[in-house]
């Protein structure tokens, strides 16, 4: 079978990608191995909302339209925006089709799935930065009594063992879950490394509203100092409720959850956790403040003062005097490990030279540099700090269709 | 090995460290004690620091004199070597501590020390303290100790005593171990 572009995945990444493809009149069809929006059916915990207002769950051709625009969807919430969106732009979605190889031929690629094969011009990597949970080496060492999890099989707190339980990772998602487990009776304790503090609202209005409107969420890749680092900045600790609260360490440590530091290691049964605890709530604390000085700023230039409450700060995070440093797995106080330590994409069907030495695509904003035609996106960070909401899609989508339009005409010229 | 003729000097006073040991079993706040530094940047990488007083015993105590350590960057780092790098005093305090208690376990198992030399490695990939790299850590990725020890006694002996001496010392443990750090801004 032939096709010009080949799209992988069958996301918010994916459709939009389709979408503007086919304004473009370009010949594509999507793979997916499950039904659309799958990872949004099939691998997340039971509680999760968007961090992002529904407002801002906006599509290419697709302004949220819904009644609610400052509440949080849930997970199938999500599959149904999906899902009606494939739908009303027609997309050509192959569903219950796995690519299993991807390569490069002399005319193009090669995409090898369960259900045929496929050659085209381009391809679009849309599979998604979230597909492996990336958990530490040490993990082998957990003694075999503790049961561990990683936040992609997690689904809610009655899953689990009745005793404590270790959450590794404090960003949005490790926040989330130990607050459930917190409140489901079982005692968290919560090893905290580099996270990013952020309150749900501030001066009256949604955080990702300030950021969105004072131009945060659109700096863009080439613009920042150290892409590297910005696309390693982990998940704003956030949480999306109808109460629209703010989930950050204060509050966790308020219902009962035991901070510790970063999990370093493993010796014998025993966990130890980095004496930098302190050090990781201060930077947080300091870059809190920062964006907090972006956004007061922005609003006295955007004449909002009047309009809005006033400026204020939050409390320092307090840290538990002293901090835990070691606790012996074997005891049975921990009777469950969960791993929020984070994901890493799965390019193991990739059979084109474009990974680093991490495993990563080597890519300047979407476009892979050492496979002309092949195009990514949906990663942390791509073009633009919002690229891996649901709401980056369209900006990335549209300059990558863009590209990849140039990309097919200039082929043409040169065949023709 | 308690078969020599003269009496074991490897110059460590234990019947002292015995006696501090009983002393301080009766008066556990005596064990209190507070180690310090003080150092004052001078340019660039280069800083000095002064060891002089710490707390100890229940009271104020001096070292005999003032240490000075001028601490710096190598040349190849584009700064001027005004002595160790920070990373070396690491190392230097690990020797310093593990070769002590050689001697002291030696003592008191009445081994005689006739030489005893370590070289201390320690293995580190910059990418991490230059930011290159999140994935790789600042500090040592390993540290590598090697002893070459001459003393009347046999070669399981020699090692147990190393063995000893690493389960005892300070620096072996804030190396190995996690350590709850503050650093405040006054």
């Amino acid at each position: 079978m032939h096709t010009t572009t080949v799209i992988i995945g069958g996301g918010q990444g994916g459709l939009a990608m389709s979408r503007c493809l086919s304004d473009r009149s370009i010949d594509h069809v999507v793979l997916e191995r499950g039904e659309v929006a799958n990872s949004w059916r099939t691998e997340r915990w039971d509680s999760l909302r968007l961090l992002t207002p529904n407002w801002q769950c906006r599509l290419p051709g697709r302004p949220y339209a819904g009644d609610d625009p400052d509440g949080f969807m849930t997970a199938p919430e999500v599959v149904d925006v999906i899902a009606a969106y494939a739908k009303e732009i027609a997309a050509p979605v192959h569903t219950s089709t796995t690519v299993t190889a991807v390569r490069r031929t002399d005319d193009g690629y090669r995409v090898v799935t369960d259900q045929g094969e496929w050659s085209c011009e381009a391809v679009v990597l849309a599979s998604g930065a979230f597909n492996v949970p990336r958990v530490p080496d040490f993990a082998a060492a957990v003694p075999s009594s503790v049961t561990t999890r990683s936040a992609m099989t997690y689904r809610n707190p009655h899953d689990l063992d009745d005793g404590g339980v270790l959450v590794v990772g404090a960003s949005a998602t490790g926040a989330q879950i130990a607050h459930e487990i917190q409140s489901s009776g079982r005692p968290v304790t919560l090893a905290v490394g580099e996270h990013v503090r952020g309150p749900r609202e501030y001066r009256g209005r949604d955080i990702h509203w300030w950021m969105q409107a004072a131009g945060v969420l659109d700096e863009r890749y080439d613009e920042v100092d150290d892409i590297v680092r910005a696309r390693r900045v982990p998940s704003m600790q956030l949480t999306g409720s109808t109460e629209r609260v703010t989930l950050d360490l204060n509050k966790l440590t308020g219902i009962g959850v035991q901070l510790v530091g970063k999990f370093a290691a493993i010796s014998g049964t025993r966990a130890q956790f980095s004496g930098s605890l302190r050090n990781k709530c201060d930077l947080a604390d300091l870059k809190l403040g920062r964006l907090l000085d972006t956004i007061d700023e922005w609003a006295t230039a955007a004449g909002l003062d009047d309009a809005v409450p006033p400026p204020h700060r939050f409390a320092p995070t307090a840290v538990p005097e002293p901090p835990r440093l070691d606790l012996d797995l074997g005891r049975g106080e921990i009777r469950t490990i969960i791993w929020a330590t984070g994901y890493r994409p799965d390019y193991s069907w990739l059979e084109v030279d474009v990974l680093d030495a991490k495993a990563m695509v080597r890519h300047d904003g979407g476009v892979v540099v050492d496979a002309p035609g092949m195009y990514v996106i949906g990663l942390p960070f791509l073009r633009r700090r919002k690229s891996s909401f649901i709401d980056g899609a369209c900006d990335d989508a549209q300059e990558l269709a863009q590209h990849l339009a140039t990309f097919l005409d200039v082929r043409a010229a040169r065949h023709g | 090995m308690t078969s020599t003729a003269t009496p074991v000097n490897n110059g460590v006073n234990v019947d002292a460290l015995l006696g501090a040991r009983t002393a301080l079993t009766d008066a556990p706040e005596a064990a209190q004690f507070q180690w310090r530094a003080t150092c004052e940047w001078r340019s660039g990488t280069h800083s000095t620091t002064n060891v002089d007083g710490f707390f100890g015993l229940g009271a104020e105590q001096k070292h005999r004199t003032t240490y000075s350590f001028d601490v710096d960057h190598p040349e190849i780092f584009a700064s001027e070597d005004n002595g160790a790098t920070p990373v070396e005093y690491i190392l230097v305090g690990l020797a310093g501590c593990l070769t002590a208690g050689v001697a002291a376990v030696a003592q008191m198992r009445e081994i005689q020390l006739n030489s005893v030399a370590a070289t201390v490695e320690g293995a580190m990939d910059v990418r991490g303290i230059l930011g290159m790299d999140t994935d790789v850590r600042n500090g040592f990725s390993s540290i590598t100790v090697s002893y070459k020890i001459d003393a009347d006694a046999t070669p399981d002996e020699i090692k147990a005593l190393v063995a000893q001496s690493q389960k005892r010392s300070a620096v072996y443990d804030i190396i190995t171990n996690p350590t709850d750090v503050r650093v405040e801004v006054i």
